[in-house]
């Protein structure tokens, strides 16, 4: 697979850099747990893009396969830690991470 | 540079520039709307990649749900946003430190080995093409998926309905002092409970019992 000089280390990097902005993000949101989600996705959808760059530039189409299963998995994770995040403001009034230590072990 | 060059890099740039912005927005809806930016320069370097099926499963899950929820419960939580920022800075460079080290780390295993993909064995799961005619991407990627792959595929929707009924149980709740509809209780009812045969003498008033069937 030729794309007029873009190979496959370009789009590695590009997933790289996203990889590391849901990274920073993760680090620089601490207290809000809505930005913190939202890193996590970013971390997923860098992940994404290595397997299907990958799956592209091998001629192989089972890393789409595997792409569309993380996909599904982000997806619920999603729905399941914004429900969480619901719940939790019903009972507490804040999200702030630092609150979050009554069930200290 | 080709058109295809100039497109990888006009989705690369406004994805990493829009994954910035989602990290250090201010406003969390801001934050959103630059995920779904983000997202969508995905979808559109996956359509540079030849995965069209994939770009628009993007556009179509990430977009149209994920990104929603997220702008549903960012708007629905009535929480002091500017509060949850105080030590933003403070955290910055322990986040700089160990961001900068998984890019370098990165950066190493995509600059530093040579990557030959004719060096590859037989791919499990090749692209096929059909005498001169090549199918599209999502006939291909169906004929694995639903053959090959239909286990993964059902344990997906297993995850998806887990999800569902997990996010169900743990938004629901019921409120104290709300008349609700019983249909057990409406189903059980028998003539023997709910009615009651009264002789009534000629001039004689009906005194109610304190029945409970009213």
């Amino acid at each position: 697979m030729q794309l007029d000089g873009i190979g496959i280390g370009h789009f590695l990097t590009v997933a790289a850099c996203l990889f590391t902005i849901g990274i920073f993000g993760i680090f620089l949101n601490r207290k809000n747990v809505i930005v913190i989600l939202m890193s996590v996705e970013l971390m997923l959808l860098a992940v994404n893009i290595n397997l299907v760059a990958f799956s592209a530039f091998t001629n192989d189409l089972v890393g789409q396969v595997f792409a569309m299963m993380v996909l599904t998995v982000a997806a619920a994770e999603a729905a399941i830690g914004l429900a969480i995040v619901v719940v939790y403001f019903r009972n507490r009034g804040s999200i702030a991470v630092e609150d979050i230590n009554m069930m200290k072990g | 540079m080709g058109l295809t060059a100039f497109f990888f890099y006009l989705f690369a740039t406004l994805a990493v520039l829009a994954a910035t912005m989602v990290i250090v927005a201010r406003n969390p809806v801001h934050a959103v709307l630059f995920l779904i930016l983000a997202f969508f320069n995905a979808a559109g370097l996956f359509v540079l990649l030849g995965a069209e099926f994939l770009a628009m499963l993007l556009v179509i899950v990430y977009v149209g749900a994920v990104a929603v929820l997220f702008l549903f419960v960012v708007m629905m939580l009535d929480v002091d946003f500017a509060e949850l920022r105080a030590g933003f800075i403070k955290n910055a460079p322990l986040g700089l430190i160990v961001g900068g080290i998984v890019f370098a780390e990165l950066v190493m295993v995509v600059g530093f080995q040579t990557y030959q993909p004719n060096r590859v064995g037989v791919a499990a799961a090749p692209f096929v093409t059909e005498g001169a005619r090549a199918i599209t991407n999502t006939e291909a990627l169906g004929r694995i998926l639903y053959t090959k792959y239909v286990f993964l595929f059902q344990g997906a929707g297993l995850i998806l309905l887990v999800a569902m009924i997990g996010a169900i149980v743990l938004t629901l709740r019921h409120k104290e002092g709300v008349k609700r509809q019983s249909i057990a209780a409406q189903v059980a009812r028998r003539p023997a409970t709910a009615m009651a045969v009264v002789k009534v003498e000629p001039g004689q008033a009906i005194i109610p019992t304190g029945g409970d069937n009213g």
